[in-house]
């Protein structure tokens, strides 16, 4: 029955969206200030369709739990063996219950949306809601008809497949629904634009009601992000921690589009400006979103050969795909010329810097895009190119460098138009200590120019993020700009530990015998033993490595190299030995002929600031988020006040005082 | 110069043992170079050659066996004297240009260096015009 409440589920979703679009869509037809009959069925469709898509998903969840062998999805991905939190997590590390996710997620962010929402006004609110259901029917559909999570086998199967080994681990139970919580928050962004757009309504106040979603989607990512990038740098056990894969940049070029995107969105709700950008910003997030999703759950990414010969699924969302985004784009272009760009300012303005760096974001974005898709289009023609790190950090770099040092300077200029001598002191400042920083460590050895650079301008980074509370009393600072200094100092940590991870690491590979040491920077560690031991889906072969800095007290580090037998599959699991300022990562390998064994042991000084720098970068977003939500409580309780005072004293009989202006 | 001429022959012995995984690794697969500028010189260009049997990782990143022997063929060439470009230049020669992950500019590969430089164009031109210009406030509608 599990399955079968699941898929009733599901396509009651599928037809709630219809009515939420066809209702939303009549509200356009409204006259001003009136409400169409036909219009009012979209807010409860979107709460109820939320609701119907949550419960689909629960329902897989509890299949998973149970281990129902009699369900596709179930036996081809899960095992009776498998500990219980694997076999929850197992439910969306596939590609249906991915997508049940993903629609699930989409559908609860329009309920929230449908429900919660109250200060747009009517026909725009029903042109949003008719987008966005517009855009469930397509995951619906595609969910339904191609990829049906809750199919079930004709016979039963004795027993599952199993998960791939790599993905049990906790970090398939975090990675995976921020980032699509993440992804998906952007449709709603991208439906709040397209309303926006197709009623004429761009201005501060529809940017105030855009501000939390853009916000939390993007806090979402850059958590998803931070957490992926550290799960494959313990799990993968070769100490990377960022690979420029394609997956990886699928999730990249979203975040990049929602950094520009949120950025506008305040300049929209602070000065209203920057109107027809923020639109285009808005769906270029979500079309980047959607291009993830597409590159991930196509199949196209492991050949596209593989894609060509079986192309139901990935022409699917590629006619998604191209339907959204084209459908949007169209949309834009007839009608961005009716709504006008909004207040002008000078270029050494606040606005100055954030549109400089929107457009660096954009350039960014534009790189990491073609050098994704230019190997996919090649290989259509059997030509096999590959595009790695050596193409993305300088071509990134181009446009990063300028735009950090323009993010040193943008928070201290004053709106619509400042001038730069008002500054000479920061300026002086931030130059000095790029450059101070850049000879201080060239005076020390020899490094590669870009984490040469990436110190400078961290450090740089790192004081100019505070500059903005320079002469205010910090107790009157509001929390949003408590927000944009953490999280701007947080791209400073960030970047400060990518620059001394490529600049400082060190690796030792040997091959150990039992009893003997080896030296890894100001380490020493020595292979004290090595035994079998066995957990509840696999064995493995545990070296219990002792490590210790300048001969002091030993910490004992072991790694495990695993062996999974459902499905057969070999992992290293690395083990960590975390410092302030970095962190000890050590593997062990395969056995030589000799009886010795392959040990790896890196010293990565100040590695785990890239992760601190993400988690404070998301934090900054969060506080972001309170302070704005602070200042619309207080700016709600205020008004619901005085309409109080007004109704008592009309109550009372006597003249209403005339309000000063 | 000896250190050398062993370590060469021992990759002509190694040779024929590339075909099959279940040999044991390479000698130079999971061992590093005695001398720290060499073994430095063969991480940097390990990190920028594609493992053909990964997705997406670089040989100094992956435990598929077929990395481990060219990991050892980067590090004994290393030793024997020969130069990344050379060595770079020896793999494409023999994989294609799939094995390096640094794209050179060929007929093939042109648009990836085109791509940035054009970008580079059209932001400075979107830049110029959003904000090359003094504008007052209250402006009219573009």
């Amino acid at each position: 029955m599990i399955a079968e409440i699941g898929l009733a589920a599901l396509w009651l979703a599928a037809a709630l969206a219809v009515l939420q679009m066809v209702s939303g869509a009549f509200a356009l037809r409204a006259a001003e200030g009136e409400v169409n009959p036909l219009a009012i069925y979209a807010r409860p469709a979107a709460v109820v369709q939320a609701v119907l898509a949550v419960l689909a998903f629960i329902m897989l969840l509890w299949a998973f739990a149970i281990t129902d062998l009699s369900i596709k999805l179930v036996a081809s991905n899960s095992h009776s063996m498998k500990p219980m939190l694997f076999k929850l997590t197992g439910t969306w590390g596939n590609h249906e219950g991915s997508m049940l996710l993903w629609v699930g997620v989409l559908a609860l962010s329009g309920g929230l949306l449908a429900g919660f929402e109250k200060r747009l006004p009517a026909r725009t609110m029903g042109a949003t809601l008719a987008v966005q259901g517009f855009v469930a029917l397509g995951f619906y559909a595609f969910l339904l008809l191609s990829s049906n999570p809750f199919e079930r086998l004709p016979v039963p199967a004795a027993e599952g497949t199993g998960l791939n080994p790599l993905l049990q681990d906790i970090g398939l139970a975090i990675h995976p629904p921020t980032l699509y919580a993440g992804y998906v928050g952007l449709s709603v962004a991208f439906s709040l634009a397209m309303g926006a757009l197709l009623t004429n309504q761009v201005n501060p106040s529809f940017a105030r009601v855009l501000r939390p979603w853009v916000l939390g989607a993007w806090v979402l990512l850059t958590f998803g992000i931070t957490a992926g990038s550290y799960w494959a740098y313990y799990e993968l056990g070769w100490g990377g921690w960022w690979f420029w894969d394609p997956v990886e940049n699928a999730s990249l070029m979203p975040w990049l589009a929602a950094t520009a995107l949120m950025h506008s969105v305040s300049v929209l709700a602070a000065r209203d400006a920057l109107r027809t950008w923020t639109i285009m910003l808005g769906v270029l997030a979500f079309s980047m979103s959607m291009l993830g999703t597409f590159l991930v759950r196509s199949g196209v990414l492991t050949s596209v050969h593989a894609f060509a010969v079986d192309p139901e699924r990935g022409a699917f969302i590629l006619g998604l795909l191209l339907l959204y985004i084209g459908g949007a784009f169209t949309i834009f272009a007839l009608r961005a010329g009716a709504v006008s760009e909004g207040k002008r300012f000078a270029v050494t303005s606040r606005e100055g810097a954030l549109v400089f760096n929107n457009v660096m974001l954009s350039a960014i974005l534009a790189i990491v895009l073609l050098g994704t898709l230019y190997p996919l289009l090649t290989e259509a023609f059997d030509v096999r190119v590959s595009v790695g790190p050596p193409y993305f950090n300088p071509a990134g770099a181009i446009f990063a460098v300028p735009m950090f040092l323009v993010m040193a300077v943008g928070p201290l200029l004053r709106w619509k138009e400042d001038k730069p001598k008002r500054l000479q002191f920061e300026l002086m400042l931030i130059a000095a200590l790029v450059i101070g920083t850049i000879a201080l460590v060239s005076f020390f050895g020899q490094f590669p120019l870009l984490p040469l650079l990436g110190l400078g301008l961290a450090a740089a980074l790192a004081v100019a993020a505070f500059l903005p509370l320079k002469g205010r009393k910090l107790s009157r600072v509001p929390v949003a700009t408590w927000g944009m200094v953490l999280a701007h100092f947080g791209v400073a940590v960030s970047l400060f530990g990518m620059a001394c991870e490529g600049a400082f690491s060190q690796e030792r590979l040997a091959a150990v015998a039992p009893g003997g040491t080896e030296q890894v920077g100001d380490f020493s560690f020595t292979l004290e033993s090595v035994t079998p031991v066995a957990g509840p889906n696999w064995t493995a072969i545990e070296a219990r490595l002792a490590i210790s800095k300048d001969g002091g007290e030993p910490v004992i580090l072991a790694p495990q190299a695993r062996n999974f037998w459902s499905p057969p599959m070999a992992t290293s699991e690395s083990a960590l030995l975390t410092r302030w300022d970095g962190q000890l990562y050590a593997v062990v390998g395969n056995q030589a002929e000799d009886g010795r064994w392959q040990i790896r042991v890196w010293w990565k000084p100040f590695v785990t600031f890239i992760w601190y720098g993400g988690l404070l970068i998301a934090l900054g977003g969060i506080l972001a988020i309170a302070g704005r939500v602070k200042v619309d409580v207080k700016r709600r309780v205020a008004s619901a006040k005085g309409a109080e005072r007004r109704a008592d004293i009309e109550a009372l009989g006597a003249a209403a005082p005339v309000p000063a202006e | 110069m000896i250190r050398a001429a062993i370590a060469l022959l021992l990759t002509l012995c190694a040779l024929p043992a590339l075909a099959q995984d279940s040999m044991p690794p390479a000698p130079f697969a999971y061992n590093q170079l005695d001398d720290p500028r060499l073994e430095a010189e063969a991480t940097a260009l390990m990190h920028t050659l594609r493992c053909l049997k990964c997705q997406s990782q670089s040989i100094a990143d992956s435990d598929a066996p077929m990395a481990g022997d060219m990991r050892h063929q980067v590090r004994s060439r290393i030793l024997a004297g020969e130069s990344p470009d050379e060595i770079r230049r020896w793999l494409i020669a023999r994989y294609g240009d799939y094995v390096s992950y640094e794209p050179e500019v060929s007929a093939t590969t042109w648009p990836l260096f085109a791509g940035p430089l054009l970008l580079l164009l059209v932001v400075a031109g979107v830049l110029l015009r959003r904000l090359g210009k003094r504008r007052n406030d209250g402006g009219e509608a573009a």
